[in-house]
């Protein structure tokens, strides 16, 4: 099929969607920067539209190229998060980010696609009788809790949460036996306590600021000023909001820097803060309707790669937007996860973009097989 | 076989990842239900607490204060203005190195080591941005001179605050009073409090008009609401309401004379009041000696207080209207008034003074040893009989004549805005049975009635008096100018004119018949003819055996045991304007002492200006002159200190 009459079969709505986020993110790095393209509106920009082209041009390659792909893509992506492990540049105390001259890539972000890549490579190569084997099982877990365990190292507790939990999510979907989730939820919930229980003593699991970000979680108010000093003024400038808003650049909190990091992970704040109730649900609906259409488009596919992808990729944009949605309402730690298509950020932004072009590609590849 | 079950499998899971796919996508629809509830609940029901908060956050009050009202005299001259007091503040985040600034800064204006120490701590201790004041009240020379250099001083900012200042400040002192900075106690009694009050060191009335009519003077605060970020800096007015200046407040004082008077009471410890007649406005209102009200208005140092509380002349204290003094003689005339409406002495009649005057077993004296002989009421007033008065006094009786003391404006504060108003005293019978227990006694009356005893007047009740039998009118004081709705027509006293008359003439005669006891201090422009009388009123008791050894002469005695020295007048004596009053604390006598000051000051009423010599008995003219030109050398001068201030 000619690659350009392929086009026509993208899942057009979701292109909108992905679209109408975007707007919403140069929006509000338009405010936070103060009603000027520099230094966040211009380059998001740009990113956006190089990676919304990719996005047709990868929809328009044959899924079963990127399908052949995934165990390199896997190999590749654990490699980086290995090299980022030795040579990484080190920013507000963890090594996430390695510079490959063109692009600051964090390689954790982009490891994400891989290992849905592969884990739904795995699954569609594994015989349907041997999914709920225990060596099948074990495998697949390795293949998540081993890089989730570098990121975790970085450190990077956050990501290397939210990748056990993706990663665990396409196992789930790929119809492992119920029992296993049971057992992994029973021992989840073991290791939790056993690690707060490590706390003050010589083996400690968890490093004392993770520690102080879960009491914060759990009490903000505790230090307004100090560690919940984050956490009380974001809500302070959700809550300001009220229904409308205050209106288009006129957020008080975000305006005057009382939120941190206010054009990456809390840019839902300003958003909130200026464009109140409406604009937060507005985006709200908006997520989920990528998600919808995620889902819709993986039970119309026919083969078993092509939905857990998709499955796994919509998984991966859901917890980033509902757990930094979450964390800036207080609902959740502080983890540093953007607001997918509407943080600052080259990393975020590529990898979301293309996990979409993967779901555009497996969408429209859906009928065709490989 | 096998591929058939493989099949059933296969279909079997699809089958389960289609419903894990679908329960999963509930279970994201779930969450972002949860999401959507809480941010609903955040920016919906919780919204008005976090605007409030977010507000608190950003949004500081900043109070502009209001200029306060000025202070005029009658004609427009200003007494008590707002200055402006040039500063330089310093703002730390501006300068590289604040210490080579200072040191530069030292250079141009005073500012030595241990003051730039001082300002480099104060600023280590706070936030960069706070703005740390350098120096006040510079000269507009060195702030010119800053001003500059401003370029090569960065972070250091000029700025003008205003500052109370008064002009002509020794002579109204007293009657302005002064502003200082507010102080706990201060804050305490206001209620409710004006937010204005809570800058530091915001000046309010303390004393005087400034005390009395600060409600008027204060005006409202401008406040700008500002903005400021995170680390409090202000990043922009948002609006900005403006305050109200206070009102001015125009005096009756005519400057000129309240000058004159103070120069004329200088070096004594001694008040006067000169009332306008027809309007009751008080033109001069003096008490000696004064102090530099300026001293307080950035806070007075403890030195200073200190020498002032501790004058035994009580230089804080507005003798005029506090000072209650027993009115001597020039209560006479009360009694008089009392004793002609009352019918009980005609104008004819003729009472015997022998010098003494027999109650019982104690002898009442008169001030002249040898008695006055057979007197009228108005030869009585003329010549300031005791013995006479005595007499009256006993007919009357202490009742009547204290109905009639207040008639005539004693014993009652004036609704006047100063501080210290003294009602003065008229004593009643009742009143000594509760003080001290013990019942009226007929003597108690004859000391009443040659001013003695209990009663006590101040210098502005006795001009007060003057001019109610001057007019027969209920002449009130006021000193805010057209404060009186109905100035030229006061209620008429209701006193026969009759009595006015005799009384008045009696007063003409003490200063132009040649027995009255201020004939020496006559005029002799029968334009403005002078109408007064004198009063000396004891502080000691003179004891039975003094008096026959010799009293002894006040010059003789410690200035605290001397008399009061009283006179009071009023003028022209044929078509009354003024009333006034001369009190001069233990002065020695009234005649002496008093009543040539009550000329001096009265003639330059009269005249408006320094009168001219003529005016003065022939022999007094040369001794006049110098006085005069004294006192005129002395005003001019202080005029031109001050304007240079």
């Amino acid at each position: 099929m000619n690659p350009f009459i392929k086009i026509i079969y993208i899942n057009w709505p979701l292109q909108i969607l992905i679209l109408a986020t975007a707007l919403f993110g140069f929006l509000m790095l338009y405010s936070v920067s103060g009603g000027s393209w520099e230094p966040w509106t211009k380059p998001q920009i740009n990113r956006f539209f190089i990676s919304f082209i990719l996005i047709f041009v990868m929809s328009a390659i044959s899924i079963s190229f990127w399908q052949k792909l995934s165990p390199f893509c896997y190999i590749l992506g654990l490699a980086l998060l290995i090299a980022v492990y030795f040579y990484g540049d080190t920013g507000m105390g963890a090594k996430r980010w390695l510079d490959l001259r063109i692009i600051k890539l964090q390689p954790s972000e982009a490891f994400k696609i891989s290992m849905v890549m592969a884990l739904a490579y795995y699954y569609h190569k594994l015989p349907v009788s041997k999914v709920s084997h225990p060596f099948y099982v074990l495998v697949p877990l390795l293949l998540i809790i081993i890089p989730a365990l570098i990121v975790f190292r970085q450190p990077d507790l956050g990501t290397a949460l939210v990748i056990i939990m993706i990663g665990i999510f396409v196992m789930f979907i790929a119809g492992v036996h119920f029992g296993y989730f049971l057992f992994g939820g029973f021992s989840f919930f073991t290791l939790l306590f056993i690690l707060f229980q490590s706390r003050g003593t010589d083996w400690q699991l968890l490093k004392d600021y993770h520690f102080r970000r879960i009491d914060t979680f759990l009490d903000p108010s505790a230090d307004p000023l100090g560690a919940g000093y984050h956490i009380t003024q974001s809500k302070i400038a959700l809550g300001s909001g009220g229904l409308f808003g205050r209106g288009y650049m006129q957020g008080s909190q975000s305006q005057l820097n009382f939120l941190p990091e206010k054009h990456t992970d809390f840019i839902f704040t300003t958003l909130a803060e200026e464009f109140g109730f409406f604009g937060t649900i507005g985006l709200l609906i908006i997520y989920s309707l990528i998600v919808a259409f995620c889902i819709f488009s993986a039970l119309a596919t026919t083969d078993k790669y092509s939905r857990l992808l998709i499955t796994g990729l919509c998984m991966t944009f859901f917890t980033y937007f509902s757990i930094n949605i979450a964390m800036v309402m207080g609902l959740l730690p502080v983890v540093g996860i953007p607001l997918p298509l509407v943080s600052y950020g080259g990393s975020s932004m590529i990898v979301i973009m293309l996990s979409f072009g993967l779901i555009q590609s497996a969408h429209v590849h859906k009928n065709v097989g490989f | 076989m096998s591929k058939f079950k493989d099949t059933t499998l296969k279909s079997k899971l699809i089958r389960r990842v289609h419903r894990r796919i679908v329960l999963a996508g509930l279970l994201k629809a779930s969450t972002v239900a949860l999401l959507g509830w809480n941010i609903r609940k955040l920016q919906i029901e919780d919204s008005e607490d976090y605007k409030l908060l977010a507000d608190a956050n950003r949004v500081n009050l900043r109070l502009i204060p209001p200029s306060r009202g000025l202070i005029f005299d009658r004609l427009g001259t200003p007494i008590a203005l707002n200055e402006q007091n040039y500063k330089i503040v310093f703002i730390r985040e501006q300068a590289s190195d604040p210490r080579k600034v200072l040191k530069k800064l030292a250079s141009i204006i005073e500012l030595d080591q241990k003051r730039q120490e001082k300002i480099l701590q104060d600023m280590k201790k706070r936030s960069s941005f706070i703005p740390i004041t350098v120096a006040e009240n510079l000269t507009w020379k060195d702030f010119a001179h800053i001003s500059v250099n401003l370029p090569s001083l960065p972070g250091i900012i000029p700025e003008v605050g205003l500052t109370r200042h008064y002009q002509e400040y020794e002579s109204y002192a007293h009657i302005v009073g002064y502003v200082g900075p507010i102080s706990d106690k201060d804050l305490e009694s206001e209620k409710p409090v004006d937010p204005v009050l809570q800058i530091p060191k915001f000046q309010i009335g303390k004393v005087g008009v400034e005390k009395k009519l600060e409600a008027h003077l204060r005006g409202r605060a401008g406040v700008s609401k500002v903005e400021v970020n995170a680390s409090g800096r202000v990043m922009r007015e948002l609006n900005r309401t403006q305050g109200k200046s206070g009102e001015n407040i125009h005096l009756t004082i005519a400057t000129n004379l309240q000058k004159f008077a103070s120069e004329r009471l200088k070096g004594m410890s001694a008040s006067s009041v000169l009332i306008d007649i027809r309007s009751g406005d008080i033109l001069s209102l003096v008490s000696t000696p004064s102090y530099n009200p300026n001293k307080f208005v950035l806070g007075i140092s403890q030195s200073d207080w200190n020498a002032l509380l501790n004058d035994e002349r009580k230089p804080l204290l507005n003798k005029a209207t506090s000072g209650a003094y027993p009115p001597g003689s020039t209560f006479k005339m009360v009694v008089a008034a009392a004793a002609l409406e009352l019918g009980l002495i005609g104008l004819n009649d003729k009472i015997f003074c022998a010098g003494f005057y027999e109650l019982g077993s104690r002898n009442f004296h008169c001030w002249l040893k040898g008695g006055h002989g057979k007197l009228t009421l108005q030869e009585a007033i003329q010549k300031s009989c005791d013995v006479y008065f005595y007499e009256l006094a006993r007919k009357v009786g202490v009742k009547r004549i204290g109905d009639m003391a207040r008639r005539l404006g004693l014993g009652q504060a004036y609704n006047l805005p100063l501080t210290g108003l003294s009602k003065g005293f008229v004593p009643t019978k009742k009143w000594k049975k509760e003080r001290f227990g013990t019942s009226w006694l007929v003597g108690d009356t004859l000391n009443v009635g040659i001013g003695q005893g209990f009663s006590l007047a101040t210098p502005l009740q006795l001009a007060v008096m003057t001019a109610r039998l001057a007019s027969g009118k209920e002449v009130t004081p006021n000193i805010i100018k057209n404060s009186n709705k109905n100035p030229d027509n006061p209620k008429a006293l209701l006193i026969k004119e009759n009595t006015l008359v005799a009384i008045r003439k009696g007063m003409f005669d003490v200063l132009n018949e040649k027995e009255g006891t201020a004939f020496n201090f006559r005029t002799t422009d029968q334009n403005f003819l002078i109408a007064g009388k004198t009063g000396t009123s004891q502080v000691r008791r003179i004891t039975r055996e003094e008096r026959e050894e010799g009293v002894i002469k006040n010059e003789d005695l410690p200035w605290k045991m001397r008399d009061h020295a009283l006179f009071t007048c009023f003028a022209p004596f044929k078509n009354p304007k003024y009333a006034l009053s001369v009190v001069v604390e233990h002065g020695g006598s009234g005649s002496k002492v008093a009543a040539p000051i009550a000329r001096d000051i009265m003639l330059f009423q009269l005249y408006g200006g320094i009168p001219p010599v003529t005016a003065y008995p022939e022999k007094q003219q040369v001794e006049a002159r110098n006085r005069l030109m004294d006192i005129e050398k002395k005003i001019s001068s202080k005029t031109n200190k001050n304007t240079n201030i």
